[in-house]
């Protein structure tokens, strides 16, 4: 049963996230490659509205899937399964958690653990950015330009000063818009 | 008021006035939790917070069940819990219901070829504040290095990478044990 499968499978992306929000965007892209429930393309409009509007991420980005694949029962069960292993792990062995939570044995794992989450959210980064800037590869190499171009000004924007990802994304869809204009 | 009706509201609130995810909710919940309601110190916020961090999980889920489970024990949590959760759960419902029938305008799609750009970059951004804190040394940066080629080069599943990297973690502490 598909509601079934969507809280199994966000169980397992919220169980396994270290270090919040973006470290869940490489669980959940393998996830909906695997399922094929929504194309990457869409997958990246979630994470842009999921960005836009308030709330948690990797919350927002559950919902978001979750209603796709199934309506008002799936956003339930993708939502409650992202959060479940949060709540569990809290409430039922946090005790045992804090006691072990500096020894010297744990920080060793989280040290372990880190590289291969920056790793990760990196490469979902590339492959990510591979999907929206190359629309095809054969027979010959394809272009999104206005994607690449919003993609380097921001880019620049960015370096310069700091900026919320809120105003960033308004700018880039300005950029979007005055595509379509010209 | 109840504690756990108390709970439950003040998380709502803190979900639905929070953009850009659970780094950006720590002032707030430091201002309704600490300043406003003095449910927890200001020191201990700072290890919620530390802890939220490094358990599996949203940051911002964490933190709201830690703070109630602190405070009114697991029923607590759970309202708590459920409170910052649900102004996600309502406004994505709505815009997930409507985006269907808009997706395919021609001037949404160009919008979205502009804002995927800002979606990249934003990823690339947390990637490279994330690398700036875990590559500390030889061996971390080779885990990074093999995380990004196992990635993009096979179709490994990310969870494998993890455990891989807790074990490394643990074949560390003992070897160090033991030097």
């Amino acid at each position: 049963m598909i509601y079934i499968e969507l809280f199994i499978e966000f169980f397992k992306i919220g169980l396994f996230t270290f270090g919040g929000g973006y470290a869940m965007i490489p669980l959940m892209t393998n996830t909906i490659a695997n399922n094929q429930w929504i194309t990457p393309d869409e997958f990246t409009q979630v994470i842009a509205i999921a960005e836009m509007t308030p709330g948690p991420i990797a919350v927002n980005s559950a919902t978001f899937v979750g209603q796709k694949v199934a309506g008002v029962g799936g956003s339930l069960a993708a939502t409650l399964g992202v959060a479940m292993p949060s709540l569990l792990l809290i409430l039922f062995i946090s005790k045992v958690f804090f006691a072990y939570n500096s020894h010297p044995l744990m920080k060793s794992i989280f040290k372990g653990i880190r590289p291969i989450v920056a790793g990760l959210v990196l490469a979902a980064g590339l492959s990510i950015g591979k999907t929206v800037m190359i629309t095809e590869t054969s027979p010959v190499l394809a272009l999104n330009y206005v994607t690449i171009i919003s993609f380097g000004i921001l880019g620049l924007v960015l370096i310069k000063k700091k900026m919320h990802p809120v105003l960033l994304i308004l700018m880039a869809a300005c950029i979007g818009s005055v595509s379509y204009i010209i | 008021m109840s504690i756990y009706i108390s709970l439950f509201k003040t998380f709502f609130k803190i979900g639905a006035f929070t953009f850009g995810g659970g780094y950006a909710m720590i002032p707030l919940i430091e201002e309704e939790i600490v300043d406003k309601k003095g449910w927890i110190e200001r020191e201990e916020i700072m290890d919620l917070f530390a802890i939220a961090q490094s358990i599996p999980g949203a940051i911002a889920i964490n933190t709201a069940t830690l703070v109630g489970y602190k405070k009114a024990g697991k029923r607590g949590g759970i309202c708590a819990t459920f409170g910052v959760i649900l102004p996600s759960f309502i406004i994505i419902s709505i815009i997930a219901a409507f985006f269907a029938s808009f997706a395919h305008l021609p001037l949404v799609h160009a919008i979205f070829m502009g804002i995927n750009g800002a979606v990249v970059l934003l990823i690339l951004k947390a990637a490279l504040k994330m690398t700036r804190l875990a590559v500390v040394d030889v061996l971390s940066g080779l885990s990074m290095l093999m995380t990004v080629l196992m990635i993009l080069f096979t179709s490994i599943n990310p969870i494998i990478m993890i455990l891989a990297g807790a074990s490394i973690g643990l074949i560390r502490y003992f070897i160090e044990k033991k030097a």
